[in-house]
């Protein structure tokens, strides 16, 4: 993970984190926490504690979203006291809705300037961000909203297993996570577990992001802790129950990242740090798919 | 089993129910975060066990063995009939045109059932507070064929002039949602812990339907920053039977997640 972030993720790149609540980049936000980025532009479809926790942190200078907060419990403190206040810096945000964001991945995935959508006619979104504009079809002459293609310095992503060349496979919650790849310029993958080639061959509808597409796989389990990865670990509420009294208080805050992210040097000692309490706590039971026949053609 | 008579309903039990019964059978719902969970969940166990649950984190036809806490809970993933990319979740099935039914929140509301969830303040570069945003409900309000909201009233919420419209309801009333091209029908109902609305028929303005129990009119009109109208003769809003309630508090909400308060 260390040298990924150190070669990869740039002061002043524009840097999506995807995984749609499930299977969250925390490992890798917090390294480029202790690597002291700055100056990120940081997309992100929710950003919720991790980039709560990486605007805290001073790493960025702008944050694209579609929906923002702690999901189920509460607000990001952290990001509101920047918006609100400009504390302890300024934060310059642009939003979407959630579609309007997962349109701009797939424009540029897609090689597009820009992707037609209707999303945000009688609203007063166009008014805050003038990125949101419009189109008239050549074909019906009606008009539609258009949002411009966002190709991302590098995009980070989590998934339950990769194989060594970087074939992707999730499962469970896809999210937005193969749009952000193929948008991408560089593309890092976190997963659970580096798998033989042949395992991804043996199930290649599971695959959702390519070898070619991606530059590094890092081998990090619980990686997405306290965010969920399906099959392995259920969502740790309770973190992000307390993430709300952490977040109201800059000082509770700092603790926070001295304690779990400076004070750590990697994601193996965070899991020792979490204990095996906790992650026994969160292994859910096995509910196994069917198998299918794809078939020999000799 | 404890046979003792439950006890009569809370406000959140009542909105619950009032939620369930917006839904029918067969229909595709989209379900927001929130009090919705538990509505769609009780409406399946009562008379809607064929409606399909769709949540925009990418799942359709979600079948969750425990009460989900976000509209991400891996337990909607297992045993779902469909997961699919989020992209192609407002694609297909909102801007598509295959939601029947979609649940909503807002921070505040018009008197046309248009919400806001961005700023609380008239100054968006510095708002007094900064809301969640838009996440995914400007596209099942503009597409979905009827929506259900549902808030808490007071007058800081039920606003005459939003501070910001992140979603767009009948718009400026009477014609203008249509005239305006929205695809889907418009709001339906809004559903709050005093009393359940309708909207009128010409003029597409929010007008008290019910009170629930023990709540009078003069109450509402005064957690309404307008004149409000009062449908008469004011009914009053149905409440779960027995049965229903031990279904809610002992099966499908133990832990009072969404029935607090």
């Amino acid at each position: 993970m260390r040298e990924a972030v150190s070669r990869f993720v740039r002061d002043g790149d524009t840097v999506v984190l995807e995984g749609f609540t499930h299977l969250i980049p925390f490992a890798a936000g917090h390294e480029i926490i202790r690597q002291a980025r700055r100056e990120l532009t940081l997309v992100r479809l929710t950003p919720d504690l991790l980039m709560d926790q990486m605007v805290a942190a001073g790493t960025a200078r702008k944050l694209v979203f579609g929906w923002l907060g702690n999901p189920g419990v509460g607000s990001l403190h952290a990001i509101r006291r920047a918006v609100e206040r400009g504390y302890p810096a300024p934060l310059e945000i642009e939003e979407y809705s959630h579609f309007g964001l997962l349109c701009r991945y797939k424009a540029a995935a897609s090689g597009l300037p820009f992707f037609p959508l209707r999303g945000y006619r009688g609203t007063d979104l166009p008014s805050a961000n003038p990125n949101l504009k419009q189109v008239t079809c050549p074909f019906t002459g009606e008009t539609l909203d258009a949002v411009s293609a966002l190709h991302p310095d590098v995009a980070i992503v989590n998934a339950q297993r990769a194989d060594a060349g970087g074939n992707t496979q999730i499962w469970g919650l896809v999210g937005a996570q193969r749009e952000a790849a193929f948008a991408a310029r560089r593309v890092i993958v976190v997963v659970e577990e580096v798998v033989p080639e042949d395992v991804v061959r043996a199930d290649p509808n599971r695959t959702q992001i390519p070898s070619v597409a991606v530059d590094a796989v890092v081998e990090e389990p619980w990686s997405a802790h306290p965010s969920f990865a399906q099959g392995y670990y259920d969502r740790d509420n309770a973190a992000y129950v307390a993430w709300d009294r952490v977040t109201r208080d800059p000082a509770e805050l700092e603790r926070y990242l001295d304690e779990w992210v400076h004070g750590l040097p990697d994601r193996a000692a965070y899991r020792a740090r979490l204990g095996d309490e906790t992650l026994g706590r969160l292994r859910p039971g096995q509910r196994l798919a069917g198998p299918v026949d794809y078939g020999d053609y000799r | 089993m404890n046979d003792a008579p439950p006890k009569p309903p809370t406000r959140a039990e009542i909105m619950v129910f009032a939620a369930c019964q917006e839904v029918r059978d067969g229909d595709s719902v989209f379900v927001g975060v929130g009090l919705p969970n538990l509505a769609v969940q009780l409406a399946l166990r009562l008379h809607a066990p064929r409606c399909h649950l769709i949540y925009e984190s990418g799942v359709f036809g979600a079948r969750p063995v425990r009460l989900p806490i976000s509209i991400g809970d891996p337990c909607l993933v297992s045993g779902a009939a469909q997961v699919l990319p989020m992209a192609e979740t407002f694609l297909y099935f909102l801007q598509g045109g295959r939601t029947d039914l979609g649940f909503l929140g807002a921070a505040q509301i018009d008197r046309y059932g248009n919400l806001n969830t961005t700023v609380v303040g008239r100054d968006y570069d510095r708002p007094r507070v900064r809301l969640p945003g838009a996440g995914g409900a400007p596209d099942i309000a503009l597409n979905a064929r009827r929506t259900v909201v549902i808030a808490r009233q007071d007058r800081r919420k039920f606003v005459e002039q939003l501070d910001f419209r992140t979603t767009v309801g009948w718009a400026e009333g009477g014609t203008s949602r249509e005239e305006m091209g929205a695809p889907g029908g418009g709001p339906t109902r809004v559903i709050t812990d005093l009393g359940v609305y309708g909207f009128a028929e010409e003029t597409r303005e929010m007008t008290l339907a019910s009170v629930h129990p023990g709540v009078t009119p003069d109450q509402v009109r005064e957690a309404t920053g307008w004149d409000l109208k009062v449908t008469s003769p004011l009914g009053t809003t149905p409440v779960p039977d027995e049965a229903m309630l031990r279904l809610l508090r002992e099966e499908l909400d133990p832990d009072r997640i969404y029935l607090k308060g």
